[in-house]
């Protein structure tokens, strides 16, 4: 075991990974010679070579689409876009092609692109460099979404979904890069090392896709979230002194509904949380799917903690984010329902 | 010419419907002026084939100048086989679209030799990324044409499983990529697949088409932009047939500078070649064949052709452009053109071309009453429509498996309509 904080333990996944398999290569913007923005692929073109980390150019649409034709080619690409706000260029090669090729050939081409991607907020960066655009890729078939919230799982997800012949769009919350963030932007930031999850295996081990985590254990209620989030679900739980359950979703799609069921039926109150926006969002699937699993066990209407319904606001950054101050009265406000 | 005032350009087509045809704005070649250069020449240095236009067939139909491919006439007659095949398929197609029995056809009329041509140039290890009139390159890259008809009927033996709109063919095994109805995806996926064979070591290239409307779209310039780049081993074809449903080439920006230039600002050299030689649409594909495989990077190729028929079966074209438009165009038909050239060399004769036809017709009629047994829209036997959950993962996950149940329930009159 080491200390990782999540880049290193996506760099760790990316190193072993490409050490394995000679087809796994990387492209993205930066992330050759420099070794990416948050430094993710540092050091891996030296060690891999220029032909297998490969600095695109300014092109999110260019670097899906032609990852698309490397992977129908034998290789296994893992493409890099910057942020997740600049992924909307290569919208329709991850809608139209990449999700739709093993189902239009009747699984005659393929192609296991991994889409890695910075999302979330709590950085300071405004509208383009915070969003949470998961839903979006939820409502696609043919396509796995995943999200970690620490660096165990973001190693163990990473390299399932690279080995994974599906294509998968990897988002990682970038507020949560170096450390975990508990919502309180007030507190100073702490890293990893404190962490459970920052002990992660220097060798080759999966997280399953499509496997949700329960990362807190409760009787009272369960917020089912992910990403950063569930450790401000966490430390509002904890401040609440309410016995919360924290379901850590990890998989957006597929979705792991027995994990979160089996919670909900427990614990008779659910909260849903998310970063995104609420209107249209993937919290109103999983309310949606977890009324329809546990009507007869629910105490309460399932509640939902999400972005305001507006951009994200540069200067506004804590009156937008759901952070702790929200979780707390969200999880007050839950378990005032008679 | 300034003016005082900003203006607009609204370009306009030359001739709309009961006009007479007027091809002036198509600028010409004879036959053998474009020089052929070397392979290894440097991009600034060959920049007029991208205005010029290659052609070998000349006006009495010999093959001439320095492009001309020195093709055994065998081979020739080959060519012009798959090119007659593919206007008889299309034809039958067609016709039976129009009688009801399946959704939607297009047809390649008037550019077989766009596909036929550049699919004899390549190696069958080559990779090609159609766009959705190179039909050809798929009946020659083997896939039979009960095949094809299958795929159209969307029966029990279609390669799509009911999956996808008539003509959205797919062929592993010939190296053809499955055909999006969406424009220029293919043309990055090309690029990338080159990329991939470079990284591995390998010789084999890639080559893609779309036509002159489709390089309006962020994908082709996505394309060139990492073909350059990277000078990856692939063939770039634009197909100009002059038309992209009711739009003239012009309102895709071919009006000022020909399609073939659009790679120039990249280093990327360009060609225009008369799409309706054959001769020529070889000689082109094999000159930037050999390029690429030896590192010579990317090369644009310009189609100059024509779209003989409607766009689609869901099109009028006599609503936007003269009827005889087709009869007009300066490069004729490439079939008419090859069949000529083959008589002149005297390879080839009314007779026996009259003879191939018959042959080929029964060959295609052939094909439909087969692929008929295999079920129709109307006439079984019918896909299992549980199959629509596979293939949409490499494992069907938990939540399709559930779905494919409460389909069947929903078919077989029981569940709950799949109420979730």
């Amino acid at each position: 075991m080491a200390q990782m904080n999540m880049i290193e333990a996506i760099r760790s996944a990316l190193d072993i990974v490409m050490d394995k398999d000679p087809n796994v290569v990387v492209l993205g913007e930066d992330v050759g010679y420099f070794g990416g923005v948050f430094r993710c692929t540092d050091g891996l073109q030296r060690k891999f070579g220029e032909y297998r980390v490969i600095d695109a150019p300014i092109a999110e649409g260019g670097i899906i689409g032609v990852a698309i034709g490397m992977g129908l080619n034998g290789l296994r690409p893992v493409a890099e876009i910057q942020f997740a706000d600049y992924i909307y260029p290569g919208f329709d090669q991850v809608v139209s092609e990449l999700a739709r090729i093993r189902y239009r050939s009747c699984g005659e081409f393929f192609s296991p692109v991994t889409i890695r991607t910075p999302c979330g907020g709590g950085i300071r960066g405004g509208q383009t460099h915070s969003q949470s655009p998961e839903a979006i890729f939820a409502h696609v078939s043919g396509i796995k979404t995943v999200m970690p919230s620490n660096p165990y799982d973001a190693k163990g997800l990473l390299i399932a979904s690279i080995e994974s012949d599906d294509p998968v769009l990897f988002f990682e919350p970038k507020r949560i890069y170096n450390g975990p963030f508990d919502g309180d932007p007030e507190k100073p930031a702490v890293g990893w090392s404190s962490h459970p999850k920052g002990d992660v295996p220097e060798g080759h081990y999966t997280v399953p896709l499509g496997k949700a985590d329960v990362v807190r254990e409760g009787s009272e209620l369960t917020i089912v979230t992910y990403g950063t989030l569930v450790h401000v679900a966490v430390a509002a739980a904890e401040a609440t002194g309410v016995d919360a359950e924290v379901v850590d979703v990890r998989s957006i799609s597929p979705l792991d509904t027995d994990t979160l069921a089996e919670s909900v039926k427990k614990t008779g109150r659910c909260m849903v949380a998310h970063e995104a926006t609420r209107f249209g969002g993937y919290g109103a699937e999983l309310a949606a799917r977890i009324q329809k699993e546990c009507f007869w066990h629910l105490e309460a209407p399932i509640g939902r903690i999400a972005g305001w319904d507006t951009p994200y606001p540069h200067a506004f950054e804590w009156q937008y984010f759901p952070g702790k101050k929200r979780m707390v009265a969200g999880i007050r406000s839950m378990m005032e329902i008679e | 010419m300034a003016t005082k005032k900003s203006r607009l350009h609204i370009p306009r087509p030359t001739a709309r419907p009961g006009d007479k045809p007027d091809f002036s704005y198509l600028e010409l070649s004879a036959a053998g002026e474009v020089d052929k250069p070397s392979i290894n020449a440097r991009t600034r240095d060959i920049e007029f084939l991208s205005s010029g236009l290659v052609r070998v067939l000349d006006g009495e139909h010999h093959a001439v100048g320095s492009w001309n491919p020195d093709l055994d006439p065998a081979k020739l007659q080959v060519a012009l086989r798959w090119m007659l095949l593919n206007r008889h398929f299309d034809k039958r197609m067609w016709q039976i679209q129009r009688q009801g029995r399946i959704s939607f056809y297009m047809e390649a009329a008037g550019e077989e030799a766009v596909s036929i041509g550049a699919a004899m140039a390549l190696r069958a290890g080559d990779m090609c990324f159609p766009s959705y009139r190179n039909q050809g390159l798929y009946m020659f890259r083997g896939v039979k044409l009960v095949d094809m008809m299958c795929q159209c009927l969307s029966n029990t033996r279609d390669m799509c499983k009911g999956r996808q709109l008539p003509i959205m063919y797919h062929s592993k095994n010939g190296n053809v990529f499955s055909i999006s109805g969406n424009l220029a995806t293919q043309y990055p996926h090309a690029v990338g697949w080159a990329m991939a064979s470079a990284i591995k070591g390998e010789d084999h290239i890639a080559a893609s088409w779309l036509g002159d409307g489709s390089t309006a779209e962020a994908d082709f310039h996505h394309a060139l932009t990492f073909a350059a780049v990277y000078q990856a081993p692939v063939i770039l074809n634009v197909v100009n047939n002059q038309w992209a449903i009711s739009t003239f080439q012009g309102t895709a920006g071919g009006e000022r500078r020909p399609f073939a230039a659009r790679g120039l600002g990249l280093g990327i050299p360009g060609i225009r070649v008369d799409g309706n030689d054959l001769l020529a649409v070889y000689a082109v594909t094999l000159w930037a064949a050999d390029r690429a495989r030896r590192g010579g990077g990317p090369t644009l190729i310009e189609n100059v052709t024509y779209r003989g028929g409607a766009h689609s079966t869901s099109d009028d074209p006599s609503k936007y452009r003269p009827k005889d438009e087709w009869a007009a165009f300066p490069l004729g038909d490439p079939i008419e053109r090859l069949k000529q050239h083959l008589i002149v060399e005297g390879h080839w004769s009314e007779k026996k071309h009259e003879a191939l036809e018959e042959e080929l017709k029964a060959e295609v009629l052939a094909a439909w009453k087969e692929a008929q047994q295999y079920g129709t829209m109307t006439e079984g036997p019918f896909l299992d429509p549980s199959t629509m959950f596979d293939d949409v993962y490499a494992e069907t996950p938990h939540h399709l498996e559930s779905q494919r149940r409460r389909m069947r329930e929903v078919e077989s009159g029981n569940g709950d309509g799949g109420t979730s």
